[in-house]
């Protein structure tokens, strides 16, 4: 079979989804994707997130390097201007000439504008991409008051993103009340005393008749009913219209009130042109929500792949937050159902509204409200969704706990239900992930992508995976290890809370046997978090692991490396000097680490304190090489001399290390501090990095290299210093307090319930109302910091532990070393056994 | 077997010598042993072959004691297997046990035989 020419006009979400679902299933076809924005597909549900601190970048979907990984052609910033349907081609704004054998219509749609006299006016604004946002922000710089026209779903995501701007909100809506397309009137009253609780300003059965120019403001905007309204910029968000000019010149069939009609094949009127996402009309109806386009691209996909694949309706149930408040809506919101009968609780103490339509029989949900809490919301939608037989009371679906509240549990979901809707992945998907071999939330996540995406069904995963690990009989023994029945977290509360300060006083009150090399290690580490002693003191010497019992790390051959601390990478000659000296004269291998540090290696025990003893003296201290702590903090040479530096980023990063060294962890530690986009340190592959910004510091966390790389997610932007510090004081303590045993950040943020959200309330938002306390707890480890080789040397008994033989000053004489490219390496050894077996013969 | 002569106890290093609750290194003639002290157990002190034969390095003293079930073992510092202190069996690979030596204190000697 040749290869088949796609031509995909459009890059947004569903554009997008369909390019990388056609990729993915293999097929042989050669794919051109047309794109009018000048950037590759980017995540619009999201958008007012770039006003809350994300940045822009971290909003795209995909760049072009992947499109050329994936051999597609494509072309951003080059709309199509006409389809020759007869010839089978498509010309763009260059005149460039394009053929196809399939033609696929993503062109998504536009905000409309109602044609009110004077919204022509350069304070009036729309939103819908990036660069509308950067237009926003900008008219925002000289604004007071703005004004979001439109008190819809999108229309209130804008409301927020002008709060967020600082500016006195307005919502103008014509309709009679807020979101009155997923909301009935009780549910959209409870929204709107929430919001303007909220100090956004709500109007509604407003007709605007005329923008003109105002008197306190820049704009005053009248309505049919004589009153106005004075504001500094308009952003019309009333709702949106199909892209469908290219189409309608093309003839291809329109809706009555435009949309390209398709059938459930997602086919056009032309059979060889697909129409998909906001675009397409389907049985008469656009489908405004990025799930359903999802499935539109993926239908067409799976028919070019040659399987089948239809589009035939979806749920548009929806759940999310707007300018926080929780807001729900499922099936027939509105009861509008021939016989609907409907239960409806209210509670405007705590502004909470929820109503459910049942048929008359009251069996089955046909729809549901929920405004100001949604925790019903995943079981409901499962009951409409799956037409489960509702309990006899329906009532206690959403009315308060009083008593036991029948809920549907997991196991009552068919495999057919539909867990996690951002991907489409079924109960059955989930259960054959575990009967695949995945044996954790983590493993099942990464398996199925499910609650990758906006999360909300985190919490009925989790549910779903510890039901269906309890039925296969696996027991989830968390215990650390056969002498404490306690997970790492709660050996560490159980410690803190005792005030315990030793390893036998736990083990005395809370475990059994004489410990091990799991528990000693992590307990070893948990006192370190939380008291700071010297981790060579007489209680803890033999605890410690491998490479901190002689604060250096252990090579195949018995002997030691030595890396002395260098923070940022910033080192004098002199410095520099002092290393090679010390290196020749205990004639030492030497090796820059990726760290930006010096490795000294070759040392035996009995050398280290000596060794130390010439780099103390010379002003260096340790760098926790050995330890799971804070290793480096890598940097590049920033403002100071670089053209391109914005902060001083080698700064940053030596007062970064110097306060953060000495912590100990769960895991090892890494960090970086880039002085400009260009990311030279490569903080983004950092547990916590941070690159500078015009405006100060943009943060990300949880990023790590190793076996399984992951880049850090953006945390929080344009800090102050004050301000990064403080968060990445709770960040840090709230990892030590709560990750599991040798658990690295990006493992212990995937497996928290609610990911980088609830981490960004924990810490910037301190929810759980510990910011101090972490932030106390960090200066306790700053205070009491103490470069332990200086302590080891200047304490006789500390020293005398490094020997090689209590008894003798006779060197090893198993350690040899041979010498390659100049210099020295342990020299091979054949298998004890195996010597043996040869001197036998 | 009964008639083969034993060697004779001799002292190897000071109790002062030793660190409770882990391993330190002496030499026994050409020979590593790996002396642990646990004063908390009933039978405070062992003695194995200090070199690992898995990772093979002279390394068995610096390793973590503690206990498997019943059996008190330390683990390698190379790659972790665990060896019995009393039998020198390794736990995870049956070939490759290490040597016992008897030993005891007397007073604040440490006497070995071997």
């Amino acid at each position: 079979m040749s290869e088949l020419d796609i031509v995909v006009i459009g890059n947004g979400m569903v554009g997008h989804h369909f390019v990388k679902t056609l990729v993915e299933s293999g097929a042989p076809v050669r794919i051109t994707v047309l794109g009018e924005e000048p950037r590759p597909a980017y995540d619009r549900v999201h958008l007012s997130d770039v006003f809350g601190g994300s940045a822009p970048e971290a909003l795209a979907l995909t760049d072009r390097e992947t499109y050329e990984s994936w051999g597609v052609q494509a072309h951003f910033g080059e709309p199509v201007s006409s389809i020759d349907t007869a010839g089978k081609a498509v010309v763009t704004s260059l005149g460039r000439r394009f053929s196809y054998d399939k033609l696929v219509m993503a062109t998504g749609s536009y905000p409309f504008v109602p044609p009110v006299p004077g919204h022509e006016h350069k304070r009036c604004l729309t939103y819908r991409t990036i660069d509308d946002l950067g237009e926003i922000r900008a008219r925002a710089k000289d604004s007071r008051v703005g004004v979001v026209v439109g008190g819809g779903l999108l229309g209130l995501e804008c409301a927020n993103a002008l709060k967020n701007l600082g500016l006195e909100t307005h919502v103008v809506e014509f309709a009679p009340g807020l979101m009155g397309v997923q909301l009935d009137p009780g549910g959209s009253g409870m929204l709107r005393r929430k919001i303007e609780a909220l100090d956004v300003r709500v109007h509604t059965g407003k007709n605007t008749s005329n923008i003109g120019a105002g008197d306190s403001c820049a704009l005053k905007m009248e309505f049919a009913d004589d009153t106005e309204l004075q504001t500094d910029m308009i952003v019309f968000s009333a709702g949106i219209r199909p892209r469908d000019e290219l189409a309608r010149e093309a003839g291809l069939a329109l809706g009555e009130r435009g949309g390209i009609v398709v059938n459930s094949s997602l086919q056009t009127s032309d059979a060889d042109i697909y129409a998909i996402g906001e675009c397409a009309l389907y049985e008469g109806r656009i489908y405004g929500l990025v799930a359903p386009g999802y499935r539109m691209a993926e239908a067409v996909a799976q028919q070019i792949a040659g399987s089948e694949g239809a589009f035939t309706g979806a749920d548009m149930s929806t759940k999310l937050k707007l300018l926080g408040v929780d807001v729900g809506s499922i099936g027939d919101a509105h009861g509008r159902s021939p016989g609907a009968i409907s239960f409806v609780f209210s509670d405007e103490r705590k502004e909470v509204y929820k109503r459910i339509v049942t048929s008359a029989d009251a069996k089955h949900l046909l729809g549901a409200v929920l405004v100001g809490d949604c925790g019903e919301y995943d079981s409901l939608l499962q009951y409409h969704l799956n037409d489960i037989e509702l309990p006899a009371e329906p009532e206690a679906l959403i009315a308060p706990a009083m008593g036991d509240a029948p809920v549907l549990g997991v196991a009552a979901l068919p495999a057919t239900a539909t867990v996690c809707s951002c991907h489409n992945v079924t109960k059955g998907d989930i259960v054959s992930a575990l009967d695949q071999g995945c044996c954790d939330l983590a493993g099942v996540k990464s398996a199925t992508a499910a609650s990758t995406g906006c999360g909300g069904c985190a919490a009925m995963l989790k549910n779903l995976v510890e039901d269906e690990l309890a039925a296969r009989g696996v027991v989830v023994d968390k215990s650390l290890c056969e002498h404490f029945p306690y997970t790492r977290q709660e050996l560490y509360h159980l410690v803190r809370v005792g005030e315990l300060k030793s390893f036998d006083a736990l083990l005395a009150a809370h475990g059994r046997g004489s410990g091990c090399d799991i528990c000693k290690p992590a307990v070893a580490s948990i006192l370190a978090s939380l008291w700071n002693d010297h981790v060579l003191d007489a209680a803890h010497a033999t605890l410690q692991d491998t490479n901190d019992r002689f604060l250096a790390n252990m090579q195949k051959d018995g002997t030691y490396s030595i890396v002395p601390r260098v923070a940022g990478g910033e080192i004098t000659p002199d410095k520099l000097v002092v290393l090679g000296e010390v290196a020749k004269k205990y004639d030492l291998y030497t090796k820059i680490t990726g760290g930006q540090r010096i490795d000294l290696f070759g040392a035996r025990v009995e050398q280290l304190p000596l060794i130390w003893r010439e780099l103390v003296d010379a002003g260096f201290e340790t760098g926790h090489a050995y330890g799971k702590a804070l290793r480096t903090v890598k940097s590049c040479v920033g403002s100071t001399w670089c053209r391109y530096g914005v902060q001083d980023s080698v700064g940053m990063a030596i007062l970064i290390e110097n306060r953060y060294k000495g912590l100990r962890a769960p895991h090892k530690l890494k960090s970086a501090v880039s002085g400009c986009t260009r990311e030279c340190a490569e903080a983004q592959s950092k547990d916590f990095g941070v690159i500078a910004t015009e405006h100060g510091w943009n943060l990300y966390v949880c990023g790590n290299g190793g076996m399984k790389p992951r880049h850090a997610d953006l945390f929080a932007t344009d800090l102050d210093d004050a301000t990064l510090i403080r968060y990445i004081d709770r960040f840090l303590m709230f990892y030590v307090r709560t990750a599991d045993r040798l658990q690295r950040t990006s493992t212990w943020m995937d497996n928290l319930e609610g990911g980088i959200d609830y981490l960004r309330e924990v810490v910037i938002e301190d929810s759980l109302g510990i910011g101090a306390e972490l932030e106390a707890q960090m200066a306790h480890v700053i205070d009491s910091y103490q470069c332990e080789w200086k302590t080891t040397i200047d304490d006789p008994q500390k020293a005398r532990r490094f020997r090689s033989f209590v008894n003798s000053e006779e060197q090893d004489n198993t350690v040899t070393f041979v010498t390659e490219r100049e210099q020295k390496r342990p020299g091979r050894k054949v298998k004890a056994q195996a010597q043996r077996i040869a001197v036998g013969e | 077997m009964t008639a083969v002569t034993q060697p004779d106890w001799q002292a190897i290093c000071q109790r002062d010598d030793l660190v409770a609750g882990g391993g330190v290194c002496a030499l026994l003639g050409q020979e590593h042993v790996a002396l642990f002290y646990l004063p908390a157990q009933e039978r405070s002190l062992y003695a194995l072959g200090n070199y690992d034969p898995i990772g093979c390095a002279s390394v068995l003293s610096r390793g973590i004691v503690g206990s498997i079930g019943e059996r008190l073992v330390v683990a390698s510092p190379l790659y972790k297997q665990h060896f019995d202190l009393v039998t020198g069996e390794c736990l995870e690979e049956a070939s490759a046990a290490v040597p016992v030596y008897e030993v005891r204190l007397d007073g604040d000697s440490v006497l070995i035989r071997g």
